[in-house]
């Protein structure tokens, strides 16, 4: 907090932040406010009578239901959560087990293996899709879920394995020394001592996992084709935008009800999440 | 119950040799104590008889069996740390019972010696609580606990006392005390505090730059230092040392610098004939330093300034000048000392120390 005048305080904190807020929530505002507007509110011209264009005065739920019920919506939603569950889960798997053997163990190269993985998650992600695609075809996974399950791990992976080392880093060995001591083998010191003491960094890597593979548009665009297999990112934009013509109503709601699951999973896990990022076991 | 023995241990890491041929034999139910400065090599040895570290070269024996390719958990062994390493996610209870858990013991022999390790500790009734909310004291009792539960050959403890605060840390040390007198479990104990190596060991081992300067009880150390890192290290306040030139003269010798001239005592006046002539270190602890009287002998005492008092109740510390050396004396607390008054300190001639200058060795 700065300290002195109170102008200062209001030109240098309270003005800024409350910028900052507004500007955030204002497209979540937008979007529920499209959601809710009927049709002739939508469309009307700026120049129209009675035009309000920050509130409506006949709220409708005729966009969700024309969501759930003229299109594929809860069929994406289906997908998009198969997918996310699954591709979370293996890279969390995959990431638990480097991460704890990029921190703990010593075997030759370990750096170089650890600084190799982190450049794979740099690689962008719109020049990556281009081979996989080819591998994607030459396994016949194209337009399947497994083709994103299988993918989406090859920046989830590097992401829950560098987050995950940094958090078990932060673990004092002496924990794992003594349970060795104490007659556990390495893989039993891990599962009953290193992984419970780490779960906030584990679950802070599966929301962010989960939220990366939720939100990705670039390789469900291109992996997946017939409608009933596509996720919602890429289901909304492409099913409900038919050439030129715009359906902001459903649009906006499939962005508010696929963005729920998202805000859910966060409230959900927040404290853990901040720990998990911040970082900090105490023995 | 069981012997440790540790004959040519070396650890090499890639640019420090951080032990360097240590040898020690440790009898049953003894009290080992290792001391030294940071880094002296103590806990890396105390770690790869944890089988914690890998050993370089050389061989440690537990039991007559020599251990070096065993892992920690088949040596038989229990380990107290500095931070305790508690698990943050169990109880008291389940931090205790995890070795015999691991080790496959039946519930109710679990139960019984958790109880009993309990009792002997004092901290039944934290049994059921997490780590986090104990006081610095109850996790270090717990830490024993978990240590005491499983009946290991040997104990190894590393700095267990330093992370508590003073009071507490003197209070701990007699109950291991009494611990390790009521068990009788060969102990190996690791510390950086001279009181607590000389308090706790049956032995006390010295190192420094990981070699071992020294292993004797601890009232040999005190008496007969080895050499002169052990005579500044072991003892408190620390051992003056003066730079002095030994002359011979009159058929005895003199130890002489420019503000003293003491008569080197005949029982060890054989043992510095070979340094007439020559410079050594003269070692006198502040405790056989006192003001002298008119009874004292000329040959035996020195004048000084004093420069600061401190009185501390049952001793009061001077800190002298004597020429260009300053020194501390330990003195009676009745004594009427002033600062900057110039008083003569008498030497006691049983409990002088010379070193070699070069080698710094006792002579």
């Amino acid at each position: 907090m700065i300290e002195g005048a109170k102008w200062r305080r209001w030109v240098f904190f309270y003005v800024p932040v409350t910028a900052f807020v507004v500007g955030l929530l204002f497209p979540f505002y937008w979007m529920i406010i499209t959601t809710i507007r009927p049709d002739r509110e939508l469309y009307r011209p700026w120049s129209a009578p009675n035009y309000a264009p920050f509130w409506t005065t006949h709220p409708t739920l005729e966009h969700i239901r024309n969501l759930l019920t003229e299109t594929l919506f809860s069929t994406w939603m289906l997908n998009t959560m198969f997918i996310s569950l699954a591709a979370t889960a293996i890279s969390l798997f995959c990431g638990l087990l480097a991460g704890y053997a990029l921190s703990r163990l010593k075997f030759p190269y370990a750096g170089l293996i650890g600084t190799a993985i982190f450049i794979t998650y740099l690689v962008p992600q719109t020049l990556l899709f281009i081979p996989l695609a080819d591998i994607i075809r030459n396994f016949k996974l194209g337009d399947s879920p497994w083709a994103l399950i299988l993918t989406y791990p090859t920046f989830l992976i590097p992401f829950c394995t560098w987050l995950l080392m940094g958090y078990f880093k932060s673990i004092p060995k002496e924990l794992e020394e003594c349970a060795r001591i104490d007659g556990a083998p390495r893989w039993k010191a891990m599962v009953y001592i290193i992984f419970p003491v780490a779960i906030p960094g584990i679950l802070s890597a599966g929301i962010f996992a989960f939220t990366l593979s939720w939100n990705e548009f670039i390789y469900a665009l291109v992996f997946l084709s017939s409608p009933e297999q596509k996720t919602v990112p890429v289901g909304v934009t492409s099913e409900l935008v038919r050439g030129d013509v715009f359906f902001w109503g459903e649009l906006m709601a499939g962005a508010l009800l696929g963005s729920i699951p998202v805000a859910f999973v966060y409230s959900f896990f927040v404290e853990y999440y901040v720990s998990g990022i911040t970082g900090s076991v105490k023995g | 119950m069981a012997r440790v023995a540790m004959r040519g241990l070396n650890k090499k890491y890639d640019e420090v040799h951080a032990v360097i041929d240590v040898n020690l034999e440790i009898r049953d139910q003894e009290f080992v104590v290792l001391v030294g400065p940071s880094g002296c090599g103590k806990t890396t040895t105390l770690r790869m008889v944890a089988g914690l570290e890998s050993i370089t070269g050389g061989q440690i024996t537990i039991d007559e069996k020599v251990v070096n390719e065993l892992p920690p958990m088949d040596r038989d062994i229990a380990m107290v740390f500095q931070n305790y390493a508690l698990y943050p996610h169990m109880t008291v209870y389940d931090n205790m019972a995890f070795g015999l858990k691991m080790r496959k013991f039946a519930r109710p022999e679990i139960n019984r010696r958790v109880q009993e390790a309990a009792d002997i500790l004092g901290i039944r009734e934290l049994l059921k609580r997490k780590p986090r909310q104990l006081s610095g004291g109850q996790r270090q009792r717990v830490a024993l606990g978990r240590a005491i539960v499983r009946h290991p050959q040997v104990f190894l403890f590393d700095e267990p006392l330093s992370n508590l605060d003073a009071k507490l840390r003197v209070q701990m040390r007699v109950e291991l005390k009494k611990l390790h007198e009521r068990l009788g479990t060969t102990a190996i104990y690791v510390t950086h505090d001279q009181v607590e190596a000389m308090t706790l060991g049956d032995r006390v081992v010295v190192m420094r730059d990981g070699r071992v300067q020294q292993v004797g009880d601890p009232m040999e150390l005190y008496n007969q230092p080895a050499n002169r890192f052990v005579a500044g290290f072991i003892g408190s306040p620390a051992m003056n040392f003066v730079p002095v030139r030994i002359a011979a003269q009159n058929g005895s010798l003199w130890a002489e610098s420019e503000s003293l001239r003491i008569k080197v005592p005949a029982p060890i006046a054989p043992r510095l004939g070979p340094y007439a002539g020559k410079q050594a270190t003269l070692g006198v602890r502040p405790e056989d330093l006192r003001i002298a009287n008119g009874a004292d002998t000329k040959d035996l005492s020195f004048d000084v300034a004093i420069e600061v008092v401190e009185r501390l109740g049952s001793e009061i510390l001077l800190d002298v000048a004597a020429g260009p050396t300053t020194m501390v004396a330990s003195v009676e607390p009745n004594v009427t000392a002033k600062v900057h008054e110039r008083v003569a300190l008498a030497i006691n001639p049983d409990r002088m120390h010379f070193f070699d200058m070069q080698t710094e060795d006792a002579i």
